[in-house]
């Protein structure tokens, strides 16, 4: 609701409570997710952004009617989905001949569409079919991407980035360490992406670090890239831009060792020694003599008359 | 013995220590890249194809997460700790990896009319206290809202002013001065909208107001005539009435002799704006031109090629005079087929002008 920014005005505290909570803020910690369905989903599409939405569930929204959208050909109705519900983030599901099975991961910036792309779902299990336990609700995942195409090529790099930020979650200053149960892996394969998520079981090791078992939790997807959209470079680099009042303004001159120990130069007058006032006592207190006043002249003074 | 029991019992130790450190361990040929702060590892080394085909996908990207992920909860394991509530916690740091914003960042908000002028004479704002004593009820109330201290807005009885018609309702006055207020403060907050917002402030001229002057009678009169189709050419005049002068904006010059600096900056602007000018480039033109251009020159060179067979030919049988012939041969049957497009195009054009 931008284009109404400070126009409308709301009229009650719990409006302005609400448009508050949608302004642009400078540090953000999170980003809702929207999770539609398209004019045409077959079975394992809809269990498919099903499992999503149980993975993202307290930052997500789902879309569970008939969208006839098009992301690719026209993004205006995604847009206005995004500014409905304040999300910048979605993942779009249809089915058709030419492109059975297809999702688009995608992200938002300033409600316009950065960057999207489509994977087309050649395997799915759901969470359902595995019958095995689950990790509770809103579970900060750990994410591992593996694979050299990640790093060598372009598309995959950005679709890591995108990966990253779908699934990383709220950003934290704290993780509870018992509390890391589920891992996504993504393996980039011949052409392919390996999305597999698994329940980790922290299992004692003799020292302080456990040691890790993994067992299958669903959803696991195999895709295949499709079609791509990435943000032109100029518009990439405003979305990264950082707002000024953020980071911390660094101190000059000033290093630390090894211990921690801060390390400065101070720039300090010549003392004089001689007149440094020590504990006053009365026996030690100094004599008025008649010639002391001129004595006590400063010595800048003194200079000028010489 | 005892040296050699000692020596035995430190061997032990360490091997109970690589013991435990092996189930915790994982070799891989290139380190991964952690980044703690969003729980993220990056796993740069070549995944084995064939052994993902020999050991069934499945089991083989199991052991390859499990491996993984054990690097990546060593390093979280490594951050410092604190306890919360019982419960052990491990701080995360800043996240290395770039991340787009949501939303740009917030721009400071533009000070409207009133903080320009406040801080121009130095007002500041003053916190008032939200309780007030009401002398009528004697008590402490709010000063704003509903059962606010000193309401006027309660009370049962105005006194009707000398000066004001005895028959005028003075309670409905009150209501619409209030109304009137509210209307103008919301006017103006518009007004401010717009201006932070850089649109231009319509109508300032004609702003509503409780009572019209002769003058600004006179400028509505003249707007709304103007305000037709064909700009109040058809409008009808009364006899004697003359036609309105000057309202439209003045020219506003600058003074003769008054700030150098923005003077020389504005002239240095000017130049700067004339300076980067470039032409603009038409885009069809530009295409049709280059593609022109190509054509001709593949015409160019399937002649010569022609030519080149003709001379070959010529040299075989006789001298250069032929060969010079031919050359001119060639230029005029050039020009002759450029002769008739451009003849063929011109009349066109004409026609298509007139």
């Amino acid at each position: 609701m931008t284009h109404l920014d400070g126009i409308v005005k709301a009229k009650t505290r719990r409006a302005k409570r609400f448009l508050q909570s949608r302004e642009p803020k400078l540090t953000e910690s999170l980003k809702n997710c929207m999770i539609i369905k398209g004019g045409n989903t077959s079975e394992t599409l809809s269990q498919a952004l099903k499992d999503v939405y149980a993975l993202k569930k307290p930052n997500a929204v789902l879309y569970k009617k008939k969208n006839m959208v098009r992301p690719f050909e026209d993004s205006t109705a995604l847009e206005f989905f995004s500014k409905k519900s304040d999300c910048s983030l979605f993942l779009f599901g249809s089915h058709n001949k030419k492109r059975p099975n297809n999702l688009i991961f995608g992200r938002m910036f300033d409600f316009h569409v950065l960057d999207m792309f489509e994977l087309g779902v050649e395997r799915c299990v759901s969470l359902k079919a595995l019958k095995k336990d689950t990790c509770p609700v809103g579970t900060k995942p750990l994410l591992v991407f593996a694979g050299e195409l990640f790093d060598t090529d372009r598309e995959h790099q950005r679709l890591r980035s995108v990966l990253t930020d779908f699934f990383c979650g709220p950003r934290v200053s704290a993780v509870r360490l018992a509390g890391l149960e589920h891992v996504l892996h993504f393996t980039a394969l011949e052409g392919r992406i390996y999305m597999r998520s698994y329940r980790v079981l922290l299992k004692k090791s003799g020292c302080r670090t456990p040691r890790v078992q993994l067992e299958d939790m669903g959803p696991s997807f195999d895709f295949s890239m499709r079609r791509s959209h990435m943000a032109s470079d100029d518009l990439y680099r405003t979305a990264h831009k950082k707002p000024k009042g953020v980071k911390p303004k660094k101190k000059k001159n000033i290093s630390h060792d090894a211990f921690g120990t801060r390390f400065g130069r101070l720039h300090m007058q010549k003392q004089n020694l001689d007149k440094l006032q020590t504990r006053k006592m009365k026996g030690l207190r100094k004599r008025k003599r008649r010639g002391e006043p001129a004595e006590s002249v400063p010595p800048k003074t003194a200079k000028t008359d010489v | 013995m005892a040296s050699c029991s000692i020596e035995d019992v430190l061997a032990k130790a360490e091997r109970d220590e690589a013991e435990k450190l092996r189930s915790i361990a994982v070799n891989k040929e290139l380190d991964l890249e952690f980044d703690p702060g969003h729980l993220l590892a990056f796993d740069k080394n070549r995944v084995d194809t064939r052994e993902f085909k020999d050991n069934k996908g499945e089991d083989f990207l199991r052991s390859l997460a499990r491996d993984n992920t054990q690097l990546l909860i060593n390093e979280i394991w490594k951050l410092p700790t604190e306890k919360v509530d019982e419960v052990i916690v491990a701080k995360l740091p800043d996240s290395t990896t770039p991340l787009p914003r949501e939303k740009p960042a917030p721009k400071p908000k533009p000070p409207t009319k009133w903080e320009q002028f406040a801080k121009l004479k130095g007002i500041q704002k003053k916190k008032k206290t939200n309780m007030v004593w009401d002398e009528v009820h004697k008590e402490w109330k709010r000063r704003w809202g509903y059962k606010r201290a000193n309401d006027d807005t309660k009370e049962w009885l105005i006194e009707v002013p000398v000066t004001a018609d005895p028959n005028e309702d003075q309670f409905a006055k009150r209501n619409k001065a209030k109304k009137e207020r509210v209307a103008r403060n919301e006017y103006n907050r518009l007004k401010n909208v717009a201006r932070a917002q850089k649109i231009k402030v319509p109508g300032i001229g004609l702003a509503p107001t409780s009572q019209q002057s002769k003058s600004e009678l006179a400028q509505a009169v003249n707007v709304a005539k103007i305000s037709t189709a064909s700009v109040g050419k058809f409008q009808e005049k009364l006899p004697k009435e003359k036609t309105s002068k000057n309202t439209g904006k003045k020219r506003k010059f600058q003074p003769l002799i008054g700030d150098f600096g923005s003077e020389k900056q504005k002239q240095l602007d000017l130049l700067k704006v004339m300076d980067s000018k470039k032409p603009r480039l038409d885009v069809t033109k530009a295409v049709n031109k280059q593609m022109r251009e190509e054509d001709r020159e593949s015409a160019q060179k399937s002649k010569k090629s022609f030519g080149k067979k003709g001379r070959k030919g010529n040299m075989s049988g006789k001298g250069k005079g032929k060969g010079m012939a031919g050359g001119k041969g060639k230029g005029k049957g050039m020009a002759g087929g450029k002769g008739p497009k451009g003849k063929g195009r011109k009349p066109n054009m004409k026609q298509g002008k007139r």
